[in-house]
């Protein structure tokens, strides 16, 4: 384990805490990897979004000021999820635009958020990684990494260094999956839609594999291919970038 | 035009079940709008400079509103046009009705005219004994089947071109009942003979405007058929309609914009036709109405001015933000149920028509942000949704069992030592009960998930407990 | 309508937390608009020799649909003319805008060619007239209405044939305009000048995709848009 200068607080994100553990570890196992310390602030639970993007801002606010809180004091803070960094990088700072003692809390902890493979590549300076996975697998852009963060050119780059692994670009990436936290439950028929859409361009490809870098979007598009009898691996970037796939089963799949 | 956006969920289901409306989507996303406006902005180094120019001039005109429309109105009179101010639909279609009766007129053509539908004109000039003939291909079949226009630029889009060749049999008796009409050609061809005497009989011609300018107290139109250029010019009088917001200074900023709008909308260079028109025929000219009249209306508009929704006002009726919403693309224009649809639709309805109104349409969402990212003016489309949303809320316009939800998820999420317990009992249970399977056919709570997709079992264990536990094995925080 | 007026001046007023404008923001303003102006011009017509912005516009006129026949001289026009005519199988009669510049064209060189000069009727199926300017970045058309251009010929006829001299080829909008301003005569003044009721930028001929997003050509104006470039300047 590296010592170093820089400490890193991993954001956990309320999905991979309930669902998905192992990209968590996944994420920590890559930091160190890049050379940094990482913690896990105790007291973190939720990043604000289900109440910021349903109107309830007094809830968000309260929210977001308990994160800048936690987050206090490490040079870093990763989140394997582009929504919730995203949340952290441009919405709270948005969210105290009129109020300056904390918008300058905000800005500040914003300055310093990331999302997990932006982090590594652009901060880290990494440009590969040692695992091996051999499979035939496409990538779909989530929206937030994509259009809030930037995050595009970085994950296929690391995925581009795993061994054995053939990344094939899916048609309409950059189209949404039709997770959208609550919209997906509150207009169900709409996000079936577009979610079998998604996972028939997916299918289209003839990739094995469906990776990306937001549980949100993975959870949806699993749940959908299970639904549909496929036998495509659906799996968070970390994992794969960690060489951790042989830890836990695809998601959506037997154990 | 009458609103049934209360009703988006029923018409969104209607939508996907509709298998023409389908089809015709998926021909818009397969082969339509999106892919030509990639070509064509990859043909011009300049155009993410040109979006921020022009988002600095309409910024620059909604800021001095009232100083432009003075100056517009000034030159339009100096051209020899006449303007009319209306605050409300009911006062524009009053104005329209005047200058009709006041010119005698019998037969109405019309270009294409999204103020038209906001204000209800034709219904109202119908009731009033004039017949206003729609020559815009699109807006002419949808005028034909009764049903209002589910696009910005092509009205018609929701349409298989079966559906074109029924309407025009049904409509067109004169001509031989076995005539071909398969082919796209077949029906332009027939529109076009059908609509020139139209053209030739109007007394008065009535269009639209995508840009009004000051400096010249001119009117633009931006058309590919031509119908909205034999409207203006054919007829005796010629009537604009247009919103306060049309607004440019310059002919050189009105020229900005018009690089962004061709492209942006139909993935054109530039449309086939662009008109800039100013005051009545001029003293010697062959043709050209002998009266011009422009009728700036506000509904709305004013109000929007200076508070949450103001950069919706930076709008130019490209289209782009529909095209590229899978929301659109999934359920099509009707379903907003109003004048304007998609995402520019879902945030300027509620401003026009009432957030009560209009509710479901800021919530029909993923927040996904492709909108804004084509947008030529680049109007902040998502972060106006969620200012519709925030009203909502403090309006209590949301259904209960979602704020109670809300209300528990934000209490629990400020305490974290409740909160990772709770998440490690569910963690557990969901991952006990999930089993062996790894995901869920079914789970009660979450009928809207499971209904249609499975939902993945989680691992068992919470992030936190695991983390904790392994931290203490590892010795480190 | 004063009521009207007053009421939406107000609340725009209102809305943006200001009474009417001080003196000098609209003094100032009215200088911008007197300035009028370019805002960013893209690269691709402005910095082009004069032959490369002539090839430029044939090139984008021809991308959207339109024929261009490059000749020489404008004596040239006649045969072109009724070439065109016969190769389309279109009757050799057109309605031609009674400009002074299209009479200089050796008509008599094609005696057979009925040439009738106004406005455009019904009836007419080919419309010739020149055109006030050509800009090369979109292979647009800028024609200009006055007592010897009337705008139906534009669009009436289901043929549009449009003789461009090439000194006439600019390389954008904005070129165009400013021709147009110099020959309304601009005061100094805004809200003086003469412009011409109707100005059209025409590229390609009438199309439509309203049905399936299928273009088909000819919807309203015209179906063929020839266009004429002659080399020797001309009209």
């Amino acid at each position: 384990m590296a010592e170093s200068g820089t400490r890193v607080a991993l954001f956990v994100t309320c999905l991979v805490d309930l669902f998905r553990p192992t990209v968590g570890f996944a994420a920590v196992e890559l930091l160190e990897r890049s050379g940094c310390t990482v913690e896990v602030p105790r007291t973190q639970t939720c990043c604000g979004q289900p109440a910021y993007n349903s109107g309830d801002r007094s809830a968000a606010k309260a929210i977001a000021l308990k994160v800048i809180e936690t987050f206090a004091g490490y040079d870093f803070v990763v989140a394997p999820s582009g929504s919730c960094a995203g949340m952290i990088r441009l919405h709270f700072p948005e969210m105290f635009a009129d109020d300056p003692a904390n918008l300058r809390r905000a800005e500040e902890l914003a300055s310093r958020t990331w999302e997990l493979s932006a982090f590594l590549v652009d901060v880290r300076g990494m440009r590969e990684v040692a695992a091996q996975w051999p499979r035939v697998a496409t990538y779909h852009d989530a929206c937030s990494g994509l259009r809030e963060l930037g995050v595009r050119d970085q994950p296929r780059r690391l995925l581009g260094s795993v061994a054995g692994l053939e990344l094939r670009e899916l048609p309409g990436a950059e189209i949404c999956c039709g997770f959208g936290g609550t919209f997906c439950v509150k207009y169900p028929e709409i996000s079936d839609k577009m979610v079998s859409d998604k996972a028939d361009d997916i299918v289209a490809t003839g990739a094995e594999a469906v990776l990306a870098g937001d549980l949100g979007c993975l959870l949806n598009i699993a749940g959908k291919l299970s639904r549909q009898g496929r036998s495509l691996e659906t799996r968070h970037l970390a994992e794969v970038l960690a060489g951790m796939t042989d830890d836990t089963p695809p998601i959506g799949k037997p154990r | 035009m009458e609103a049934k956006s209360r009703d988006f969920s029923a018409s969104a289901r209607a939508g996907l079940a509709n298998d023409n409306l389908q089809q015709a989507l998926d021909i818009m996303t397969q082969r339509g709008f999106p892919s030509r406006r990639l070509e064509v902005v990859a043909r011009l180094p300049e155009f993410e400079a040109l979006r921020e120019v022009g988002r600095e001039i309409k910024d620059h005109t909604l800021a001095h509103l009232d100083f432009y429309l003075e100056l517009y109105e000034h030159n339009v009179v100096a051209s020899g046009g006449e303007v009319h101010w209306a605050r409300t639909p009911e006062e524009a279609c009053e104005i329209v009705l005047t200058v009709c009766r006041t010119a005698g007129a019998r037969s109405v053509t019309k270009g294409k005219s999204m103020i038209a539908e906001e204000i209800g004109l034709n219904d109202f000039l119908e009731k009033s004994g004039i017949t206003p003939v729609e020559t815009d291909l699109g807006e002419y079949i949808i005028q034909l089947r009764h049903e209002p226009p589910s696009h910005l630029i092509a009205p018609a889009m929701h349409l298989v071109k079966e559906q074109v060749a029924d309407a025009f049999r049904s409509a067109h008796r004169t001509l031989d009942p076995n005539r071909p009409l398969a082919e796209p050609q077949a029906l332009c061809d027939e529109a076009r003979a059908i609509l020139r005497p139209q053209f030739l009989a109007a007394d008065v011609g009535i269009t639209g405007a995508n840009f009004l300018i000051a400096e010249t107290g001119s009117s633009i139109i931006v058309t590919n058929e031509g119908n909205g250029d034999l409207t203006q010019i054919l007829p005796r009088v010629h009537i604009v309609l247009a919103s306060l917001e049309k607004l440019v200074p310059t002919f050189e900023d009105a020229a900005t914009l018009l690089r962004l709008l061709a492209r942006s909308a139909t993935g054109q260079e530039f449309s086939s036709y662009t008109t800039v028109s100013t005051g009545p025929r001029r003293p010697g000219d062959l043709d050209g109405p002998e009266a011009y009249h422009v009728i700036l209306l506000d509904n709305g508009r004013a109000a929007m001015l200076g508070g949450e929704f103001h950069d919706m006002l930076r709008c130019i009726r490209c289209g782009a933000c529909m095209n590229h919403c899978p929301v659109y693309a999934a359920v099509g224009g009707h379903a907003y149920g109003w004048v304007y649809p998609g995402p520019m639709g879902a945030v300027l309805t509620p401003s026009l028509i009432g957030i009560e109104e209009a509710a479901p349409l800021p919530n029909a969402s993923t927040l996904c942000g492709r909108c804004e990212s084509v947008c030529p003016v680049k109007i902040p489309l998502p972060k106006m949704l969620r200012h519709w949303r925030e009203r909502e809320f403090a309006k209590k316009l949301a259904p209960r069992i979602w704020r109670s939800g809300l209300s528990v998820w934000a209490w629990v999420a400020l305490r974290p030592a409740l909160y990772h317990m709770l998440t490690e009992v569910a963690s557990r249970t969901l991952g006990w009960v999930g089993g062996r399977r790894g995901r869920f056919r079914n789970l009660p709570f979450a009928a809207g998930w499971t209904g249609v997709r499975d939902m993945p079992a989680p691992e068992g264990r919470s992030f936190h407990s695991l983390w904790a536990e392994r931290s203490k094995a590892a010795g480190r925080r | 309508m004063t009521a009207a007026r007053d009421a939406i001046l107000a609340a725009i007023r209102r809305s943006l937390n200001r009474g009417p404008l001080d003196p000098a923001t609209a003094a100032a303003l009215r200088a911008r608009v007197a300035a009028h102006r370019r805002n960013l011009i893209p690269m691709r017509a402005a910095a082009l020799d004069h032959p490369a912005r002539v090839n430029l516009f044939v090139a984008m006129a021809e991308a959207v649909q339109a024929t261009v026949a490059r000749l020489s001289s404008i004596d040239a026009v006649p045969e072109a003319v009724a070439a065109y005519l016969a190769a389309e199988n279109l009757p050799a009669e057109l309605v031609m805008a009674p400009d002074p510049g299209l009479d200089q064209i050796p008509w008599e060189m094609r005696p057979l060619l009925r040439i009738r000069r106004g406005r455009a009727e019904a009836a007419d199926a080919v419309s010739l007239t020149p055109c006030f300017a050509a800009i090369a970045e979109t292979g647009t058309l800028m024609l200009a209405s006055g007592a010897a251009t009337p705008t139906s010929l534009n669009f009436l006829p289901d043929t549009h044939i449009v003789l461009v001299p090439a000194d006439r080829v600019v390389g954008t909008y904005e070129d165009g305009w400013d021709r147009l301003r110099d020959l309304a005569g601009e005061c100094g003044e805004v809200g003086r000048q003469l412009l011409p009721r109707t100005v059209n930028f025409i590229t390609g001929p009438s199309r439509t995709g309203d049905i399936e997003q299928r273009i088909v050509l000819g919807a309203h104006g015209p179906r063929r848009l020839h266009i004429l470039v002659v080399e020797d300047g001309g009209a």
